[in-house]
């Protein structure tokens, strides 16, 4: 067999995987890789403006179409600007592929120039790292770390290697077998945990649904919605399991969490058997542990065993893939309904459906655009946000309906994500419009990707909640730190302005009459396009369960909160 | 005399892959996580490239769970479980240098001997002894060698197999490029790199 260079072995790796589109910034060490790109056309490399953007990119690239993203970036400064990307997507438990140069194998650990230790920095914020250091390992390192980032749990891996390692040359051949032997991933549960679990649903008279994130990463939404209408229980989801159930199925009732609905959070607070899924009973969605429901029974289902038990005390812990242990449940459940329990929660979703609303009044607010903006794009679309008081309210308005239709930093809460996300998951979705809902904030983290935009013709349809503010701070200061507010009122550009500079429609909207049109004009527009959306500056997010306090103290309105 | 806080503690055996790195993974998810190590021991198997880390966390047997199913999910842990204290053998080794003047040595010599220590260094004034036994008998024989003083001790840390004939099986690899990754992915080449530029 022939040798090839290092570089065509990673680049070899890539076809067999399938990687089709890469996002990267070039540097010293990966040279050698970048000089082989126009020998392999099929991979299409979108060069970005920042590594953290190419991390980000290929985070909403895998949300949005399920398969491995994939970003790439130098030694040094290149590698530690993904460390943001790197982390947020592992948290998320994002199937990813970070790939790093290093420097030349005699020199690492001399501290020579542009080196990092990089496994070391990512060590903890990934599934799997490798540093490489022979090209003859390439090939079982690119067949693992995929095999890793998108089996069980899905997460970040990363791979390191030396700039001659790229150089050198060796045989390629793609690896038939590989044997991580101290990985396993779970698939179907232990039939008697089902058991188990059934008995309790089949006795319970208030059962309710956590579903998370999980259904989405398992392609387990129609496994959910059989099993939720088997068994007669109703479903609330955590940010980001939105998507998983249709808002308008009867047994659908939204958000449960610091944001979530009074109705989903006093279901939560009531209910008699408790059913997580693929969710890992955070803080931000449960509230204080101790009190978010002391007397449920507690099914959690997970494909990380770690997660069980580990915040919240369960009854039937049951490891597995979860639409693989939705059918296993269903099959074994038995037919239920649940009249009562359901007119219970709908009586409390009448009575409190106004904290819920998009406020009324004259006034241009950000809930309001994003309901026009939700209701025109409609559920094809793909709808990404930033991190903040928009965030809220894109999951509160945005009507999301199917499995990766919305994008979001969950588990790491990234400002800045909203742009490169969105930009990644227009590559992964040509055919599909993508809005992305923009913090005044977390815009001016990473617009430097409308440049990307531009030349990679991605056409993402850009709205900033334009509130003068750090919104979301200046919430927790107004409620928490006795209204003094200090270091949230940041200044903006002139976000058209910005739009003309790179060449791209800008569109302002300073009052409701206008909104429609706007939409309307960003949808018809090639792309990319900016709208600055100049809301209400003082608007608050309600509901909101206070850091620390248990879902039943959920508080709905600023009077209520004793501040106003 | 180092006590865990509150009294208890948790053994955990993993068997890892003998490769660079595993040790740092593993201690750093102990610092990240909060676990108090209260000793970890590491050495090599009859098995080519897989090593066995016997870890001792203060806690409870919840914290015992957590941690076992932590290192599991590190994908360099074969196999990660916490042992049952009745269901194991657990030894660990110390060495106790203590001061021991000529009239007092039958007396410490005493004190080895119900202890089934031993000693292995005498000089004119100090005596080194060694125990082989499990946590609580060193922390007894200690305890008894402290009113002569003691200079200075080391202790290996515990290690531990499970009772009777039950092993953990570990996969070994179909082919020898594979095994040659799995045992030498991550470590510089031996011998001379090759001349690449830079
Ligand atoms: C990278 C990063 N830095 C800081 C924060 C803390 N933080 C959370 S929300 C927020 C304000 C976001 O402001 P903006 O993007 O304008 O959104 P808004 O809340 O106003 O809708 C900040 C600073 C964060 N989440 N991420
Ligand atoms: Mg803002």
């Amino acid at each position: 067999m022939s040798k090839i260079s290092g570089a065509d072995i990673v680049l070899r790796c890539l076809q067999e995987l399938g990687v089709d589109t890469l996002f990267g910034y070039p540097g010293g060490v990966v040279l050698p890789l970048y000089d082989r790109f126009p020998q392999y056309p099929d991979i299409n490399h979108i060069l970005v403006r920042h590594e953290q953007a190419a991390g980000h990119a290929a985070d909403g690239y895998a949300r949005a179409s399920g398969k491995l993203g994939v970003a790439l970036a130098t030694s040094g400064p290149g590698a530690t600007n993904l460390v943001t990307a790197i982390t947020n997507a592992h948290m998320d438990s994002v199937p990813t592929l970070f790939i790093t140069g290093n420097v030349t194998r005699s020199l690492l650990g001399k501290d020579g120039f542009q080196e990092a230790d990089i496994t070391g920095i990512t060590m903890p914020t990934v599934k799997h790292n490798y540093l490489v250091m022979r090209p003859d390992d390439l090939a079982y390192a690119f067949k693992e770390a995929a095999y890793i980032a998108t089996t069980g749990r899905p997460g970040a891996v990363h791979i390191d290697i030396p700039k001659d390692v790229f150089i050198e040359e060796a045989e390629f051949s793609w690896p038939e077998t590989i044997n991580v032997r101290g990985y396993n991933p779970p698939s179907t549960a232990e039939q008697d945990s089902i058991q188990q679990a059934a008995e309790i649903i089949d006795q319970s008279e208030r059962p309710l649904i956590f579903a998370g994130h999980g259904i989405i990463l398992s392609d387990a939404a129609d496994d959910l919605r059989k099993f939720a209408e088997k068994s007669g229980t109703p479903v609330v989801n955590t940010l980001l399991g939105l998507g998983s159930i249709a808002p308008d199925h009867v047994l659908s009732y939204g958000m449960m969490g610091m944001h979530g609905s009074y109705w989903a959070n006093h279901a939560a607070s009531n209910a008699d058997v408790i059913i997580g899924l693929g969710m890992r009973m955070d803080d931000r969605a449960l509230g204080r542990f101790e009190d978010m429901n002391p007397t449920a029974k507690i099914i959690h289902v997970d494909i990380d065993p770690a997660e069980h038990q580990k915040n919240l005390e369960t009854h039937v812990p049951i490891v597995g893939n979860v639409c693989d242990v939705l059918k296993q449940l269903t099959n074994t459940v038995q037919k239920a309904t649940h009249p009562d329990w359901l007119s219970w929660i709908d009586d409390l979703r009448i009575g409190h459906r106004a904290s819920m609303s998009v406020p009324e009044g004259p006034e241009l607010t950000a809930q309001y655009a994003i309901a026009r903006i939700a209701d025109y794009i409609g559920t094809e679309s793909v709808l990404c946000t930033g991190v903040g008081q928009h965030q809220m309210w894109s999951a509160q308005f945005g009507a999301i309906s199917r499995p990766r239709q919305f994008i979001t930093s969950g588990g790491l809460g990234t400002m800045g994500f909203e742009v490169p996300a969105a930009m990644g998951a227009q590559a992964a979705c040509p055919d599909r419009s993508v809005w992305t809902i923009c913090g005044d904030g977390g815009f001016q983290m990473t617009f430097q990707e409308i440049g990307t935009m531009v030349d990679a013709k991605l056409p993402v349809r850009m709205a900033i909640m334009n509130n003068c503010y750090l919104g979301m701070v200046r919430q927790w200061q107004e409620l928490f730190y006795d209204q003094n507010l200090v270091d949230v009122d940041i200044s903006q550009p002139d976000f058209l302005k910005i739009a003309e500079a790179y060449g791209i429609k800008g569109i302002r909207v300073d009052n409701q009459e206008d909104v429609d049109a706007a939409i309307e004009e960003a949808e018809a527009t090639e792309g990319p396009v900016l709208i600055d959306f100049r809301v209400v500056r003082q608007d608050n997010v309600w509901p909101m369960v206070p850091a620390g306090a248990a879902l039943s103290e959920t508080i709905e309105s600023a009077e209520e909160s004793g501040m106003s | 005399m180092k006590v865990s806080r509150n009294g208890s503690r948790q053994t955990i055996a993993a068997l890892v892959e003998d490769r660079p790195g595993v040790l740092t993974r593993v201690a750093s998810l102990f610092r990240r996580r909060g676990y108090n190590i209260e000793s970890l021991a590491v050495g090599t198997t009859d098995e080519q490239g897989v090593s066995r880390m016997t870890i001792v966390v203060e806690g409870t047997s919840e914290v015992g769970d957590q941690v076992a199913k932590q290192l599991d999910k590190l994908i360099d842990v074969i196999n990660a479980a916490v042992l049952d204290s009745t269901e194991s053998i657990e030894r660990e080794l110390a060495l106790i240098k203590v001061m021991a003047r000529p009239d007092q040595r039958r007396e410490i010599l005493d004190v080895v001997e119900i202890f089934r220590a031993s000693v292995v260094d005498l000089s004119v004034s100090s005596l080194i002894i060694q125990i082989t036994a499990a946590n609580e008998t060193i922390e007894a024989l200690t305890d008894n060698l402290r009113p002569y003083g003691i200079l200075e001790m080391v202790r290996t840390g515990a290690i531990a197999l499970v009772r009777g004939e039950d092993t953990t099986q570990v996969v070994e690899f179909e082919d020898d490029e594979l095994r040659r990754f799995h045992m030498e992915s991550g470590r510089i080449p031996t011998g001379q790199l090759p001349h690449l530029s830079d």
